[in-house]
Formats: C-alpha cells, structure tokens, sequence
C-alpha cells in the first residue's frame, strides 16, 4: 500500500486519536489487512505508539495483521446459525480449500474466516462470499456456490 | 432546504402528504438484509422493467424490513395492499398485468398457513403478523429509508418539535412517566439515566446510541437502523434537548455495512433539512451526530468500553463506582441509551406516556422486539406487548417448529438462559424471565428443537465469551476458558459427574468475581440448561450418548440398506472416502475414515433418508 494512500486516509479523518478505528477499518478495506509500514505512519501522523495500533488491532477481532486471499469466505457462527449447524459448514470450507491455520489457501485466492453474527439470523445458517449473502446454507448448496469461484468440494470416493 | 420552525415542518408535511395520492398503484419490497440476500434488487429492477414494457405507471419503492425474513422477498402491493410472499423476478410480468392492472389476486404468491392450509391475502391478517403489535417496526414497510420526506410524510420529527414546544422539564416528566426500560439488555429506566446526566454538572454532555449489536441471534437494532434510521435520530434530539446534550454519536458495529450507509444518507438528510445542526427548528439547541464504527468486539456493547473505543482505545470495561451519567465518554456527562431505546422516544412524545404504558405490564411498559429465529417455522423479527407468554410467541406467531417436538428457548443471548417447555407461559417482561435465570436482554429469541444438544448449546456460549472476554478479571479470562474445557470433555463423553458441581461451582465463582456483565452473567447459558436439562448432561456422561445426536465424538453416521437404493450421492461426496458400494446397490461407511462430516447425510435425498445418525 502506498503511504500517500496512508495520508489520504488521514487527513480525512483529521489524524484524530477518537478515528483511530475507522481509520484502521479504511485502510483494511483498501488491502484487506493491515500492513505494517501502514500502521507506522498513523503511529507518527495521530501521535500514538505503534504498540497502541497493535493492541487495538489484536483486541478487535475485525483487525488483520497478515494478508488475506482475494475471495473472503465468512461463516457466521451466531445462535441461529449454530443450532442449523454453522460449524460443520466452517470444517467444509475450511476442509474443501484446505486452508492454513490463518485461513488462508495456499495461493492465497481464498480466506475462510468465521464471524459471531451478522444479523440476517433467519437466513442461517449463513455464508457471506465477498460481501454477498447466501442463505440456508447446506454442504450440498455450497458445492453450487463453489462453481461461481473454480472451487471444487474435496472428494476421496469413486468418482 | 431547511426548516427553521415547527410551522414550516408541519407545513411541508402537509405538502408531502398531499402529494401522495392514496390510490395510485404501488409496488413495495421489503429491503432488508434477509430480503436483499433473497433477490429484492433484482426484483426491484424486474418491476421497473416491467411496468415500463407494460405501459403502467407504478410507484416501485424499496422499504424497510417487514420482519418476515422467512418469507422474502416480500412485496406488497398498493393501493389494496395485497401481500405476496417469495416472490422472483419471473413471477413480475404476471403481478403486473393481473394484480396491478386487473385487481386479481395470485394464490399462488399469498401466504399459506402450513398448519391450517389457510390462504391469507393481506399483511396484517397472516398469522405471524395478526398477533404482533407493531409501534417501532410497523413504519418500516410504509417508508423508503433513504427518504426524510416519507418518514415526515408518516408523521416523523413531530415528537421532537412537540418536544419542544413542551419545554426540557416536560420532556423528561414525560419519559419518566412512561417508565420506558432499556431496550439493550439492562432494563435500566431510560428517564432515570437522563435526569442523573442532566443533573450532572458540566458544559459538554455526550447523548450516545449504543448500536453495537453483538448478541449473536439479535438484529432488531440492525432492523430499525436500516429500516427506519430517522426514528433514531429523532429519539436522539428529543434526548439531548431533554439532557443538555451537545454532541451525538452513535457507535454501530462495522459487520451492518447497510445500516452504516443508511444511517449516514439520513444524518445527511436531517442535515440538509436543519433537523440536526444548529439551532434545530428555533429551540435554541445546537445538536449533531456522527457515526462511530466498531471494530467487531463483543465486550464494546458494555457502555463504558463502548466510550473507551469511541475515544480509540481498547474497549476494556472499568468499574462504575463513578456512573458514565457523570463522568463518561472523555471524562464528560454522557448519556448512552440502545437503538430500540432511541426509537420508542419520538412516539412517546407524540402519543403520549399515559398511551404508552397502555402496553404492557405494570414494570414492563410498551412493546419489545425479538428476533424469533432457530428451529420455528415462521422466523423474522416480531414486535409484542411486554407481559404476552413465550407460548404465544413461539406458536402464534412463530407458527410453532417444524419437527413439531419443542425441546427449549434461549433468551437474552450469551448472557441469557434456556426455558424448557414447562417454562412456556412465562410473561415475556423484564422481572419475569431473570426470576427464572434467563433474562430479557437485547431481544434473541432462539428457539431449539429436539436435535439441538444442551451441552454442546452452553458450550458455544461458554466458547463464545471466552474470545470475547477482555481480559482483565481473572474470573471471567480464565474462568470461562476452563468451564468451556469441562464442557468439551462431557461432550467428548469423557466427563464425570464431579464435573457438574464443579460447573456450578466455577459459574458462581466467574459470577462473583468479574466486573462487568460480560462475566457476570456468563455462566447463565450453562447453569441454566444444567438446571432445566440435567439428563442430558447425564447420558453423554453415564451413557456416553449424545441424545441430539450433535456431539460428534457421540454419533456414528450409517446408512439403513433397506432404504439405500445405490444412487451413489453420498459416495461421490464423501471427503474422505469412507462410503464404498456399487451403483445400484447397498453403500457402507468405514467408521475408521468417517469423520462426521454430515456431508452423506444431506447428500442423501430427502425421499430415501438412508443415513441413520445414532
């Protein structure tokens, strides 16, 4: 990311220690994490230590401090989901791109990550691909939802 | 254009509802996060093509949610108000040359009771609606959220300039008579809380909008923000006029990007028409608001670490020996009232408190929304009367569950409890359901059937606190950390029975010695369910059996060779290789490669349901 970029972000925000949040969140919305270089120059720029971006960044579960793949795959892990089985959806996901303990697939295309909820709880259980609700999610509907990325559902039976 | 007075609002209401002719033909679809994942843009888009192509003039409107998320899309259309329910971009040319041009109703599209078979043609007649009282979230159909001129069109911004023809000390007599409790979760008298930060001495006082709906299970703040975001707005200057409040803002978790938006268009709008600003309608208040957004932590729903992250630091809850009604959000008077909170404010004002407590119980006063989701038929967001019965929220409106066996209701969230059947007349009041070890929290309604499995339930609570746990009472950091190991292992079948009063003996502790409600409420989920459904902690105990057939080290998946007909689906599936058999005849799966998946299971067609769980 480049630091004018950075400063962009500052100034409109007023380099202000109360939009240290959102300016964290714009810069994570440009790069999907949160670089380093990135978080020294709001350091110097808000008059804040670098460690204060790293505890509010480790505190606040929707901060990223290492690179995600360009597809972002969001199970919601609310009630609602839960009791129609959001966590045997999560291992599917996490099984069929066979993904890294960050998430992560190994060429970085793909990030699995799991949220507490966000809210559309009569649709669950839930996926969220890039921004794109599907709803009432079962193994079988997300082999469909798979076909629109070139991602296949990890099979070791007779074809 | 901006309105200086309370004559000009009324003035250009006037005008706007003039504008509107009652009997023109409309077209309104529900826009609501549940109904948008469902296809409402398309929709929207099909009936713009299609009333162009078919020549009509048709009003196409976007609007609030209608709270029947298990239906949507939903579309009602105007000016007979016929209802239709699942409705696809395929099904628009016929709505248009039979509904809109001829009258004629679609059976097809209407709403049909599964119990009964009976066919319903308007909103308010079906089931799910007939029994809800819809003071805060019936607005959210008849307005287009993005636009100030329907919400003044139904009767918006009057409270506030009623408010302030009225006077503060009014004002706050008014809410106080009300006996309006905290929509969040504290049940704390909303016109208590503003007389302490009105009382409070200092020139800069904070009036905030906890929107940091984190209860997972909850989203009727995510509902009203996006549905009808100026009735917060609204409820905000009648506070901070009744207060002395001078600066606003509303923190909302960044996971509701379309609230955030909506919320911005309509700070913008109330801007715009000086209904925010300086000097707001000639009362002499000068108030605004910003948008603050939350970084995803649970805990920032507590309200002194919602102000610690608003002024951008760590959301670590402090003791509140000094009330935030003195000393807040950057050591000012703040007053922090929950978006449902905010939204009962404008028609209190308007109506009256002596209308509002009309509903209700005598300690419970209005209505309260609650997110009815889980195993129910009928699942969305309903707005009921305090002191209506659980039984009557899970049947009446919620149409009852679908494998017709209800096994509990979970309410108030991670800091909520479970109710079994027995406990299912109980009044849905504040008072009620903490006497029973639940409580009313934000409004998560989760109901749960008979493959729902108890432990595993107060284990994802119990996991669920654990990460959002700040860390800072060793009770609660480290309580919940070991309390979710006990559970792991009983659902692991390896538990004894000495871990249930350890159990108890750990929650009261993490109860005891943590600071703020985040601990000491988190034992809740498993106290409860240990008091109303100790059997089944007993049988993945004694019996190493899980009776909901969830916990996975508890089932075995195999398949019945009397109903398997060989069509291979679960074979071609299955991760691991575990099925094996020819096509055409009988599959087996290899317990040593089965990991539990679940895959062969809902690979399995519905008709033959081969797969056995036990």
């Amino acid at each position: 990311m480049e630091l004018t970029q950075v400063d962009e972000i500052l100034d409109r925000h007023e380099c202000q220690q109360s939009n240290l949040l959102a300016i964290m969140q714009d810069i994570q919305a440009e790069e999907n994490w949160l670089p380093r270089d990135a978080l020294r120059r709001v350091s110097e720029r808000v008059g804040v230590s670098v460690a204060h971006l790293y505890r509010l960044a480790t505190f606040f579960e929707a901060f990223h401090l290492e690179p995600r793949g360009k597809h972002i795959w969001t199970v919601c892990m609310g009630t609602a989901c839960h009791v129609r089985g959001a966590k045997l959806l999560a291992e599917k996901l996490e099984r069929d791109m066979d993904v890294d303990e960050r998430g992560n697939t190994a060429d970085m295309e793909h990030t699995v990550e799991e949220v507490n909820c966000v809210g559309a709880c009569a649709l669950g259980p839930l996926i969220i691909v890039d921004g794109k609700y599907h709803g009432n999610m079962t193994s079988t509907k997300v082999d469909k939802v798979y076909k629109g990325y070139d991602l296949k559902p990890m099979t070791g039976g007779e074809e | 254009m901006t309105i200086n007075t309370p004559a000009e609002l009324e003035a250009k209401r006037g005008e706007i509802v003039s504008a509107r002719d009652p009997n023109r033909e409309a077209i309104a679809i529900c826009a609501g996060t549940g109904c948008i994942a469902y296809g409402s843009n398309e929709l929207f888009e099909a009936f713009e093509a299609g009333a162009k192509e078919a020549g009509v003039e048709l009003d196409v409107r976007m609007t609030g949610c209608h709270g029947f998320c298990e239906r949507g899309p939903l579309v009602v259309v105007y000016p007979e108000k016929i209802f239709y329910q699942r409705v696809q971009p395929k099904d628009v040319p016929e709505i248009i040359e039979k509904t809109v041009k001829g009258g004629e109703v679609i059976e097809r599209l209407c709403y049909v009771d599964p119990v009964t078979d009976e066919r319903y043609t308007h909103e308010e007649e079906v089931p799910f609606y007939k029994h809800q009282e819809r003071l805060i979230l019936g607005n959210n159909g008849l307005i287009d959220p993005t636009s100030i001129e329907d919400y003044i069109g139904i009767g918006g911004y009057k409270g506030m300039a009623k408010a302030f023809a009225m006077g503060r000390d009014a004002v706050l007599k008014e809410v106080m008579d009300a006996r309006l409790r905290g929509r969040g979760g504290g049940g704390f008298e909303a016109g208590w809380k503003w007389k302490f930060c009105r009382e409070a001495e200092g020139d800069t006082k904070y009036i905030l909008c906890n929107a940091d709906e984190g209860d997972p299970g909850a989203f009727m703040d995510r509902s009203i923000l996006e549905g009808n975001p100026h009735s917060v707005i609204e409820g905000m200057v009648i506070g901070a006029w009744a207060i002395g409040g001078t600066d606003g803002y509303i923190y909302v978790r960044n996971e509701y990007p379309l609230a955030v938006q909506r919320l911005g268009i309509a700070l913008d709008q109330a801007r715009e028409w000086g209904l925010l600003g300086k000097d707001i309608l000639g009362s002499g208040l000068d108030f605004d608001i910003q948008i603050n957004r939350g970084g995803g932590a649970f805990v920032c729903g507590e309200s002194t670490a919602l102000m610690l992250s608003i002024e951008g630091k760590v959301g670590e809850p402090r003791a509140k020996h000094i009330h935030t009604a003195e000393s807040g959000l950057w050591e000012k008077p703040t007053n922090l009232n929950n978006v449902e909170t905010w939204a009962n404010v404008p028609a209190i004002l308007d109506r009256g408190a002596e209308w509002f407590c009309s509903m209700g119980t005598e300690g419970s006063t209005g209505t309260k929304i609650f997110s009815l989701v889980g195993k129910v038929n009928n699942t969305g967001l309903v707005e009921v009367p305090m002191g209506i019965t659980l039984r009557e929220i899970v049947e009446k409106i919620g149409g009852g569950v679908p494998s017709g066996t209800f096994k509990a209701v979970q309410t108030g969230g991670p800091s909520g409890g479970c109710l079994p059947a027995s406990e299912l007349d109980l009044p849905v009041d504040f008072d009620a359901l903490t006497a029973k070890g639940s409580m009313m929290g934000s409004g998560g309604m989760i109901v749960m059937d008979e493959e729902t499995c108890m432990v595993d339930f107060a284990k994802y609570f119990t996991n669920f606190l654990r990460f959002e746990s700040c860390g800072k009472c060793t009770t609660c950091r480290d309580g919940l950390h070991q309390m979710h190991g006990i559970l792991q292992r009983i659902c692991d079948g390896k538990g004894t029975e000495a871990d249930l009063d350890l159990i108890e003996e750990l929650g009261e502790t993490i109860h005891e010695g943590s600071l703020c409600a985040l601990g000491g409420t988190a034992a809740n989920p498993v106290l409860s369910t240990l008091k109303y459904f100790r059997d089944e902690y007993l049988a993945h105990i004694v019996d190493h059996r899980c009776p909901a057939r969830v916990c996975q080290e508890l089932i075995t998946f195999t398949i019945d060779n009397d109903k398997c007909t060989g069509c291979t689906l679960c074979a071609k599936r299955c991760p691991t290789g575990a099925i094996t058999g020819e096509k055409k005849g009988p599959h087996y799966i290899d317990q040593d490669k089965c990991i539990k998946c679940r895959v062969c299971y809902d690979a399995c067609p519905t008709k033959w349901a081969a797969v056995d769980i036990a």
